[in-house]
């Protein structure tokens, strides 16, 4: 896989353009560069939230996150598929898909995250019968002996299938070199998460969200080095430091906000000190052992070292919320904001339960609905402006 | 999802028997399935309102992948959140029970069948006939089909701290069952399901008891799957989505496994084989349809809140469903496969992944597009639910597959489950009427076509 792309910016204003590029770009350039770079190279897409993106690195591909289609992009072939009561992100991406825009992928893998996303898995096999198509499952026992040796089984059909489409069978070996390299990435991801919590003013969501959105269709080692640039970069800049409200933005594992609604959120008083934006970086908590039989560690990693998200099961009542309770922490964040696509039955049934354990540990929270193309930014600038006016206020007292 | 739509008090006029305000009344007959139907059904309401006075504990689980019998070797009372749900809808009580949840903060989005039960825990747990529902010992969150299913588990956990086991039914991805989904579920079954159930129960597992219950699953799963084919005759002796909700209703729920079940599916089976032998149509709210103008395959639940307006804007014009996948919910039976007690735990794990909504989108439009075939079907009818992403989404695409593949006209409406605010009459039945144009007009095109040839 690719390291360098000859020319790759440097200085905070370029390296964000450039993601701001690649982040706008819905008919996946990058990928068609990439894949044109060398012969039989093959691309395979990925919707949220997690896919084992190590066996498609492996195979010699390149993973490509499908997020939507943002609120550039007018939906119309997409609609005819959808009731007006689902949510917008398989929209637009079947739009992407029937005109054309993701041709340039070999396959898609439709993760286990939610009844959409597992019916349009068997829609894109009808629609797009030439294109390879899988659907994720990820096992909601933890147990290494029950859900572990299921997953397994998975992830070695996933290798088989993506050997074949590749012409050769993946190497553990290949495996372990590609967890190397995810690591490195996880690593820089984490680096990343942990500078903007602290000098969140250097580094914006808005901008940490077009980094971490240009790993979707970057290969990992040059996303890792983006980011480590970005990281470089921003420090070297100066810039004002607000007494804005440090929050937590939680809800948006899927279909993502505009770009326009987060800078509205920083803009209305408050800075984004973690988030659940392209989770996919950051599912695996920590390092995955590039050592040992690959499968089996990727397997433990998901089992037990993994993140905490409405699709996934918590087998205790006292687990529920954890995760989010300790980013509050570790982040010193003083609230919570609830940002759920609308029409999002994981996120909004997962809302009531966590704001129950919030409310238990006295967090505040403010919460609301968005769709990928919300246009009206005031009225979320105005509850977000409340609500950090609020902390502050009763910081203050 | 759910199914049983047949319980004491239920407005709905019971079937197949008494549904006849048209004729003079018929002496009822003590034996009559929708007695034995109704007899057990109080009974399940009765024993889970005095369970835990005598001793009993409660298992709550889903209709698809719902383990009765397994859940039966552990003498536990059984509760189906779904069925008190749609039973609220019916009796009209749901709306109240949706807008109390949204008032305590769940969101106007999500899955109506998870409101109107947290709704009605809101309201002091008075079920649908009137009596306290025990708080579960046990939630059985059999995963299958549906996500919001675990959602809706967490959410009654949380409130009601209970004992919660996870089992885990992996979607057919590829349209089949593989040997590693199978392990997987009988692997939990082994090491997570079954010792919650004994842990809790404090009864020890029997797989004996097992292979009994199977026994008897499988015999009325023959006959229930005799009823339902029974929609290939024409004129159809039965309809296969308004009449099928009643008689799937004790196999879906707390009652496959057990002699009562076996014994009514035997009962209605020769009650349905009479009227085929008569060549007598179904038997609707108001008496017996007259003439069988439309045959009809059905994808999607009903609506519950308007149940019999609905059937009656179908019976009246004399459409008749043949077949539906909503009869399929609870179990997919009519393509061979039955609980097997000579593998009991395989045979429960190729059960919940066989479930309908946990087939894929091919092996779903395959199998509506077999009915169309099988029940010479005139067209197909999408019923859209607002709640359920689980069905909906993708049905549009399935509505135009299935045109293309069959040459039928389909039709989509929308509704949902148990919210009121979601089922407007006029437009459906206008919908509705269109569509009977259509099919008759693509009728008269054919007959004439065929005449010119
Ligand atoms: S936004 Fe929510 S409901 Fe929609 S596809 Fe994503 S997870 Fe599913
Ligand atoms: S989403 Fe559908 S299947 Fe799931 S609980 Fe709601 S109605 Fe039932």
């Amino acid at each position: 896989m690719s390291q360098q792309i000859a020319g790759t910016p440097s200085g905070v204003g370029a390296i964000v353009a450039r993601c701001e590029q690649l982040f706008e770009d819905l008919h996946f350039n990058a990928v068609k560069q990439w894949k044109a770079a060398a012969p039989g190279r093959k691309a395979i897409g990925f919707m949220p939230i997690y896919v084992p993106r190590e066996i498609v690195h492996a195979a010699g591909m390149l993973p490509v996150g499908i997020f939507g289609g943002g609120d550039q992009m007018e939906v119309i072939q997409g609609d005819a598929y959808y009731q007006s009561y689902i949510c917008r992100i398989p929209r637009s991406t079947l739009e992407m898909g029937l005109t054309g825009r993701l041709d340039c992928l070999d396959g898609m893998l439709f993760p286990s995250i939610c009844d959409v996303i597992r019916n349009l898995s068997g829609m894109w096999q009808i629609l797009f019968k030439d294109k390879y198509v899988r659907y994720i499952d990820v096992p909601q026992n933890y147990l290494d002996s029950v859900g572990g040796e299921f997953y397994i089984h998975e992830m070695q059909e996933l290798r088989d299938d993506l050997g074949k489409l590749a012409g050769k069978a993946i190497t553990d070996d290949a495996l372990r070199a590609s967890i190397a390299v995810y690591n490195d990435n996880r690593r820089a991801v984490q680096d990343l998460y942990a500078y903007r919590a602290r000098k969140p003013w250097q580094a914006p969501t808005s901008e940490v969200y077009l980094v971490i959105r240009a790993g979707m269709v970057l290969p990992p080692e040059e996303h890792t080095g983006l980011i480590r640039e970005y990281l470089i970069s921003c420090e070297k800049e100066n810039r004002p430091k607000r007494d804005n409200a440090r929050v937590v933005l939680t809800g948006s594992f899927c279909e993502q906000p505009p770009l326009g609604l987060i800078k509205s959120i920083e803009m209305a008083g408050c800075y984004v000190v973690d988030d659940d934006f392209g989770l996919v970086h950051r599912w695996l908590l920590d390092e995955v052992p590039a050592t040992g039989d690959p499968l089996q560690e990727l397997s433990k990693a998901f089992l037990h070292r993994s993140n905490q998200q409405a699709s996934k099961y918590d087998e205790k009542k006292e687990d529920k919320g954890k995760l989010l309770v300790h980013s509050v922490k570790f982040y010193g964040a003083e609230g919570v904001i609830f940002a759920a696509p609308s029409f999002c039955d994981p996120a909004l049934l997962e809302r009531p339960m966590l704001q129950d354990v919030l409310a238990r540990q006295k967090i505040p929270y403010t919460a609301f609905k968005f769709a990928e193309n919300t246009g009206q930014m005031a009225p979320i600038r105005e509850q977000a402006g409340t609500f950090a006016d609020s902390i502050k206020l009763w910081s203050a007292a | 999802m759910s199914t049983s739509a047949n319980q004491p008090g239920t407005p709905v006029k019971m079937m197949p028997s008494s549904a006849a305000p048209k004729k003079p009344a018929a002496p009822v007959q003590k034996e009559d399935a929708m007695w034995l139907q109704k007899e057990m059904i109080n009974r399940n309401y009765d024993e889970l309102a005095t369970a835990h006075e005598t001793g009993r504990k409660v298992a709550a689980t889903f209709v698809p992948g719902n383990l009765n019998e397994l859940v039966m070797c552990f003498d536990f009372a059984r509760s189906l959140p779904e069925t008190n749900a749609l039973q609220n809808g019916m009796r009209k009580k749901s709306g109240k029970m949706i807008m109390d949840a949204e008032r305590d903060g769940h969101s106007e989005d999500v899955c109506t069948y998870v409101k109107a039960d947290l709704g009605m825990m809101l309201g002091g747990e008075i079920g649908p006939t009137g009596q306290k529902l025990p708080t579960p010992d046990l939630l059985l969150l059999s995963y299958t089909g549906c996500f919001t299913f675990m959602k809706w588990f967490e959410l009654i956990r949380q409130k009601y701290n209970c004992e919660t086991v996870m089992l885990h039914t992996p979607y057919q991805g590829d349209g089949k069952i593989s040997q590693n989904m199978r392990d997987y579920v009988v692997k939990q079954l082994k090491q997570a399901v079954i010792p919650a159930l004994e842990r809790v129960s404090g009864v020890k597992f029997d797989i004996d008891r097992l292979r009994q219950y199977m026994k008897e699953s499988a015999k009325a799963e023959d006959d229930l799957v005799k009823v339902l084919q029974s929609a290939k005759n024409r004129p159809s002796p039965i309809d296969g989505y308004f009449g099928a909700v009643y008689y799937i209703g004790p196999m879906f729920t707390a009652f496959r496994g057990t002699p009562e079940a076996t014994q009514y599916y035997d009962v209605l089976r020769q009650e349905i084989e009479r009227r085929v032998a008569e060549k007598k149509g179904p038997i609707t709210p108001e008496g017996e349809m007259a003439e069988e103008k439309y045959r009809l395959v059905v994808e999607g639940p009903p609506n519950w809140t308007n149940f019999r307006d609905f059937w009656k804007m179908f019976y009246d014009e004399g459409a008749v469903v043949v077949a539906s996948t909503y009869a399929k919910v609870g179990g997919v039976y009519d393509f061979g496969f039955r609980h097997d007690p000579e593998h009991p735990l395989e045979s429960l794990a190729d059960y919940c992944l066989g479930c309908y909504t946990n087939m894929n989108f091919p092996q779903r439009i395959d199998m509506i597009c077999k009915y169309m075939d099988q029940y010479q079907a005139d067209g197909l009818l999408i019923n859209s639910i607002k709640s359920c992403n689980s069905f909906s989404a993708g049905q549009l695409l399935m509505l135009r597959e299935i045109e293309k593949r069959t040459g039928k006209p389909a039709a989509f409406i929308e509704s949902d489950l148990v919210d009121p605010r979601y089922f407007s009459s006029a437009n459906i039945k206008n919908r509705l009427e269109s569509y009977f144009q259509m099919i008759k007009q693509k009728r008269s095109v054919a007959a004439g076509a065929a005449a010119v040839h």
